[in-house]
């Protein structure tokens, strides 16, 4: 049950109040450039959500195992090479690169995959697919995981990982789909010819991101809900 | 396209006629979460530029032995290594500015703007090229930074770099500029206002626009 009001929590925190592109402002980029149809936000979003998961839970191995201080495997290299006691290197160092790097990968073989067993669905995302190599939004969903895994006495487990990412990603989805449908009506109001494209796109996000700010403080609402079930 | 322009005409071309943020619409993720102070806006400013011109001069000079298909890859890694220098040197020297910047750092990786330098221009022309090339979009992003770090913490808190200008009785200070949402409504309205500007200028004085143009292509 405690594992269960855990998750439960991380998924509020992370769809809706922390939400990655309104709280934390990742993903700007599709986010103005791909919500002009409903049908395209939607694809975007779940293949973000998509790539999110995988990506962040490669990353989560990679740092769980050789990267975070007092990792088992540098720690197995040093001991097997002859060296006593303690691993006497960090490969935090390392972690940018390795994660740019699993992204990258990530979205390599799913654009590969989804190519050879879904075609139809490959056709829809198009040129979007490559581009979430460079969303903000799944490398800072990395670097989040990688945050929790630097104190060897508060390790964040794989499964809430897990939900942290899909969690993100359902937050990105959310956000651009609604954000498709108020742009799909503004095509049809007179808005001033400055604002046009961008700038009342904007406007618009920066009401959502008020809106959203409504859910601040949900999160202790429901643990405190919760709590007698713990 | 391109390739007959002097250095300077790249440099001046990179601050204003193609600024990043106002005209490319470029980095909008540092642009909207760092500017809330004009003092985590300049931090994330130089990190930008040591990250753009170091990535835009290796790539350039590294350009004769890059295989089309994997260009874009070389390029996130010689920037994930800058902004790993980047990140260690801000943590060890302005540790609390390190903090307060926190993801914003690392997330310099993918900032379309550095990989779109180092695809459009760092990758196809010479050492003195990239490099203009490199401090125009700097500067540009730092302008672009500058202005809308000020308007919200000169209007949300009444205070430039931490200086209080506006008097705190006679400015109540609208708190929602340094919140989220701030960020969206100040760069949405500084677009327009950018946009409005720019066609009225063309609509006075076609002549000029013309000679851009003609520069241009």
């Amino acid at each position: 049950m405690d594992t269960f009001i855990t998750l439960l929590l991380l998924v509020v925190s992370w769809a809706l109040i922390n939400n990655v592109l309104l709280h934390y402002f990742v993903g700007a980029c599709p986010f103005l450039g791909v919500s002009k149809r409903v049908g395209t936000a939607f694809g975007m979003g779940m293949a973000v959500t998509f790539v999110m998961t995988i990506a962040s839970m490669l990353s989560w191995i990679f740092t769980y195992f050789i990267l975070r201080p007092h990792a088992p495997v540098p720690q197995w290299v040093w001991e097997l090479s002859g060296g006593a006691g303690d691993a006497p290197f960090d490969l935090t160092v390392l972690s940018y690169l390795l994660y740019i790097f699993v992204i990258a990968a990530s979205v390599q073989f799913v654009e590969m995959y989804v190519r050879k067993n879904f075609p139809s669905l490959y056709k829809a995302f198009g040129v979007f697919l490559p581009l979430i190599t460079t969303n903000c939004a799944i490398l800072f969903i990395c670097l989040e995981i990688s945050k929790r895994l630097q104190d060897p006495l508060k390790l964040m487990p794989i499964y809430e990982a897990l939900t942290m990412a899909v969690a993100a990603g359902f937050g990105f989805a959310i956000a651009i789909t609604l954000m498709a449908g108020i742009r799909e009506e503004l095509e049809l109001c007179d808005v001033p010819k400055p604002l046009r494209g961008a700038g009342i796109a904007l406007i618009v996000a920066g009401i959502m991101a008020m809106a959203f700010m409504g859910f601040a403080g949900v999160e202790s609402g429901l643990e405190r809900a919760l709590s007698q079930f713990r | 396209m391109s390739s007959d322009l002097t250095p300077m005409e790249r440099f001046i071309r990179g601050v204003i006629p193609e600024n990043p943020v106002y005209r490319q619409l470029l980095g909008l993720c540092p642009i909207l979460a760092v500017t809330n102070g004009v003092a985590t806006a300049m931090t994330m400013a130089g990190a930008t530029a040591f990250v753009l011109i170091c990535s835009n001069l290796l790539i350039s000079s590294i350009r004769g032995l890059l295989k089309p298909h994997l260009r874009i890859l070389v390029f996130t890694l010689t920037i994930a290594t800058f902004v790993t220098i980047v990140d260690k040197a801000l943590a060890a020297y302005l540790y609390s500015m390190s903090k307060a910047l926190g993801p914003y750092i690392p997330l310099i990786i993918v900032n379309c703007l550095i990989i779109a330098r180092c695809e459009m221009c760092a990758s196809k022309s010479s050492l003195p090229h990239a490099f203009m090339d490199g401090l125009g979009n700097a500067v540009g992003f730092a302008l672009a930074l500058l202005s809308i770090s000020t308007v919200r913490e000169l209007l949300g808190a009444g205070t430039w770099f931490g200086i209080q200008i506006l008097p705190q009785s006679a400015w109540p200070g609208w708190g929602v500029l340094v919140l989220p949402p701030g960020a969206f409504l100040t760069l949405g309205i500084l677009l327009a206002i950018v946009e409005w500007y720019s066609k009225r200028k063309k609509t006075s004085a076609p002549e000029t626009s013309t000679s851009t143009e003609a520069s241009a292509a």
